[in-house]
């Protein structure tokens, strides 16, 4: 399967997805006013992967900064992780945070309450 | 008069406001000006991200009402695709305060909202976060309903609003969000 890659901006996060290697990065900031359209490339490639997904996949989040709009396409983008999950293969989420962001690490606690896939809260430490 | 503004700013701590039509890459420069503005300050980093965050929701809050509003040219007094943008620091806080005009029969939904909102201490803004985030449709925009929340959690103080009655059919509605530095 192709990888999907996309390069970061000032407003949309970086996002890596290299079945072959194995890795998976979604990081950086993701504040656009439209999160709709930016995300739905990303979540249809979620389901292709889907079909045919490694036998474990460690998904790394680290989001620097998002915003409203893009927490609810965040959560799909969990859900059909957690599909993955549910369907018999392996799937871990680490979910980092700076050391003095409780924000991010809240929110984090929040999609963890949410979701029944293995979700691990890690602090940057610097 | 421009002296006059100088210091009606001055002495209100207002670092920045702008007026006018609210676009998206407007949005995205006034973010960018203050990201810069707050490096170059040397804010805490801790204290940037939420002023940061918090100017991200208020700002594109005020954008996606205003893409979303109907806009019936008016009789020209109102132009209500226009607001008001104010970012303020005092000692003690940051503020952002926004104002954009509402029809009048909005106003009872959204001050319901509001006082909901103000209502909840810090784990029920939390439950209910959670509650929307997981069960609330998403707007085609995107918008979830969860902006006001989330500026409340992460500002970590109440909303301040007000609704200014202009006639029979628009108000001016002002939001404040206020973030301690310390």
């Amino acid at each position: 399967m192709e990888p999907l890659k996309i390069e970061p901006t000032h407003k949309t996060p970086k996002v890596y997805f290299a079945p072959q290697e194995n890795v998976f990065e979604l990081s950086g900031r993701s504040i656009p006013e439209d999160s709709v359209g930016f995300y739905k490339h990303i979540l249809d490639w979620i389901d292709d992967y889907g079909k045919s997904p490694n036998s474990l996949t460690e998904f790394n989040f680290e989001l620097e900064y998002f915003n409203t709009s893009s927490s609810k396409n965040i959560l799909e983008l969990l859900k059909k992780l957690e599909g993955i999950h549910e369907s018999g293969h392996n799937v871990k989420i680490y979910w980092y945070y700076d050391e003095d962001d409780e924000d991010m690490e809240e929110t984090g606690e929040d999609y963890k309450a949410l979701l029944s896939v293995p979700l691990e809260l890690k602090m940057k430490v610097y | 008069m421009t002296y006059s503004y100088y210091k009606n700013m001055q002495q209100n701590n207002i670092i920045f406001v702008y007026q006018g039509e609210v676009t998206a890459d407007l949005v995205s420069s006034i973010l960018h000006m203050m990201e810069n503005k707050l490096d170059g300050d040397g804010e805490d980093k801790k204290i940037k991200k939420k002023v940061f965050n918090v100017m991200v929701e208020c700002l594109q809050n005020v954008y996606h009402h205003l893409d979303s509003a109907d806009t019936t040219p008016g009789d020209g007094e109102i132009n209500d695709r226009t607001a008001l943008l104010m970012i303020g620091k005092e000692a003690s806080d940051y503020y952002v305060i926004t104002g954009n005009h509402i029809y009048n029969d909005r106003i009872n939904n959204l001050k319901d909202r509001l006082d909901k909102v103000n209502k909840c201490d810090k784990d029920e803004l939390k439950a209910l976060y959670q509650a929307i985030l997981n069960d609330g449709e998403l707007s085609e925009k995107g918008t979830a309903g969860l902006g006001m929340i989330d500026i409340a959690r992460k500002s970590g103080q109440k909303l301040g609003y007000d609704f200014h009655p202009v006639n029979d059919q628009y108000s001016f509605f002002s939001l404040e969000a206020k973030i301690s530095r310390n």
